[in-house]
């Protein structure tokens, strides 16, 4: 089989072998309904279920029952955010969050605008992804009933300073709400220190299964209420009825606990494979940008700018469709050509990087799979696909002439 | 991205013609459209016979693998064409020699506009021989 090698992982992360040993029980042998009440395949189930709640909840400093199971951050971000909305609608109908969240914030609340809903205050983020604090208290309202920043960005890694905000939720009696698919098992949380009310997380971004994710929903301190979006059988406390994926959960469990055993060591791995990546490719480019926050990141993330070659074509030397004889190469591109909209990435647009250097952006998503052999050949092959591209580009001869681009081009429209 | 056809992959990997002509010698004319916020830059060029044959071309593009197939492939279609002829090239024999998905259209389109740039630069220092096509847009 042709040689592959996976750098993507925010998009999804394979399976850990023994997530998968933990989950095959519950196909087969205890594959019971968690909801059956009368006989020992339901009460295995829903033993598995509890057990697993509780190994969710002590992650992030929760209660085991404050932990609702569902499909993924998706839906999490959804029911959280619809949720308190329909529940709080008396109390008040605006919303702060960025503008680099998820897309599944980001619709979520466009479509309650659009409904007449909510109000929706979306705060920008410095050039390094990061919002400032001071801006989120200075965006509460009397009418305000609910905060939402993401913990790390999917693009760009950025972490944002949660805490700060979780105290400033606090003290104005806001409800703060967390997307934190991207940084959950990965780096520590801590609900109380941290000030959150509601947290979203999925499996398959820390090597557990797709379809599976969670809501945690503060009980006390405040007690936090949700509208449910799923109508039926009443399941999880009537927050979201629907038969539960067991195994998924089982799946989910088992890979959080092997999250927060190993979560330093692989952490301190993973930034040195960034580093290393990262130093060898800036060791032999010139004009390569890192786009995102130095250090308030997450450690496998490495998305740089590579001045002078648009992404997709990057994106084509190296994920093997052109060159069937080398390694297929997994990586992502803010590049507009990549994307369903043919819009560059917002989120590099808010970050104030011009739309010519989102083009030419890669995301370099390091796991816990990916060893230093393999970031030496990715590097290897990114620098060599850099330095034939820009011998291609009009872009890289015009600026090495001294010809100032912006200059050239001003005026120039799509 | 993953349905490239074997021809674009071709072009991407061998690029045919790239490179630069002096671009203020007489016989070149240098056209350079698209903008860098778009993803999409071409640079083509043409050097053109006192009889108004093509007789060389070169580019250098900016963007993805379908725009470098398409000003890949035109400065093979143009070679060995007066310039009257290499005017007339549409987009859509772009489209159809490199099964250009809809999306990737705009590939095309801006191979065809760097066409008529390269001429247009070509007729505007080269006074006399280009007269005759003044009126090009």
């Amino acid at each position: 089989m042709k040689r592959r090698i996976y750098m993507d992982n925010h998009a999804t992360t394979p399976l850990d072998p023994r997530v998968l040993e933990a989950m095959l029980p519950y196909f087969q042998e205890e594959f019971g309904n968690a909801a059956s009440r009368n006989h020992e395949y339901g009460w295995e189930a829903e033993q598995a279920v509890d057990r697993s709640r509780e190994i969710a909840a002590d992650l992030i400093g929760g209660k085991a029952k404050e932990i609702i199971w569902l499909s993924g951050a998706t839906e999490s971000d959804n029911v959280a955010i619809k949720g308190i909305v329909e529940f709080y609608k008396d109390k008040g109908n605006h919303i702060i969050t960025t503008s680099t969240e998820h897309k599944a914030i980001l619709d979520t609340c466009k479509s309650l605008e659009r409904k007449k809903l909510a109000r929706v205050t979306y705060l920008p983020v410095d050039t390094q992804g990061r919002v400032d604090p001071s801006q989120v208290r200075e965006a509460i309202t009397d009418d305000t009933i609910l905060i939402s920043v993401m913990l790390a960005n999917n693009e760009i890694g950025t972490i944002q300073p949660l805490a700060e905000i979780g105290k400033i939720a606090k003290e104005k009696g806001v409800f703060f709400h967390t997307d934190a698919t991207q940084g959950f098992g990965k780096i520590p949380i801590d609900v109380n220190e941290m000030g959150i009310d509601l947290l979203s997380a999925s499996a398959h971004k820390i090597y557990g299964p797709k379809g599976v994710g969670l809501l945690w929903v503060r009980s006390r301190g405040p007690r936090v209420r949700l509208t449910a979006q799923m109508d039926g059988g009443g399941h999880e406390r009537g927050m979201r009825s629907g038969t539960l994926n067991v195994t998924g959960i089982v799946g989910f469990a088992k890979a959080i606990e092997i999250a927060k055993t190993e979560m330093v060591e692989e952490n301190a791995r993973i930034l040195a494979l960034r580093e290393r990546l990262n130093d060898k490719i800036l060791s032999d480019l010139d004009e390569v940008y890192l786009n995102g926050h130095p250090t308030e990141r997450l450690a496998g993330n490495l998305n740089l700018s590579f001045a002078y070659i648009e992404g997709e074509s990057m994106l084509m030397g190296l994920n093997g469709s052109a060159s069937p004889d080398l390694a297929a190469i997994a990586v992502s591109s803010g590049s507009a050509c990549t994307s369903a909209t043919l819009e560059p990435s917002y989120v590099l647009k808010a970050l104030g990087v011009g739309d010519e250097l989102a083009h030419t952006s890669i995301r370099f998503g390091l796991g816990r799979f990916n060893t230093e052999e393999e970031v030496d050949y990715v590097a290897d092959r990114v620098i060599s696909e850099v330095k034939r591209l820009r011998e291609l580009s009009p872009l890289y001869e015009m600026a090495k002439e001294g010809i100032d681009l912006k200059d050239y081009f001003a005026g120039a429209s799509h | 991205m993953a349905s490239y056809s074997d021809k674009v992959l071709d072009h991407y990997s061998n690029p045919r013609n790239v490179g630069s002509f002096e671009k203020n010698a007489e016989n070149v004319g240098t056209g350079i459209v698209g903008a860098p916020e778009c993803g999409d830059v071409m640079k083509l060029q043409l050097k053109i016979s006192e009889q108004g044959v093509v007789e060389d071309a070169k580019f250098k593009t900016f963007g993805c693998g379908s725009a470098i197939a398409s000003s890949s492939y035109v400065t093979e279609l143009v070679k060995g064409k007066t310039v009257d002829e290499v005017e007339q090239i549409k987009n859509s024999i772009i489209v159809e020699e490199l099964s250009l998905p809809p999306v990737k259209i705009h590939c095309s389109v801006l191979a065809e506009d760097a066409i008529k740039a390269a001429v247009k630069d070509w007729r505007e220092h080269n006074g006399e021989k280009g007269d005759k096509g003044s009126a090009i847009a």
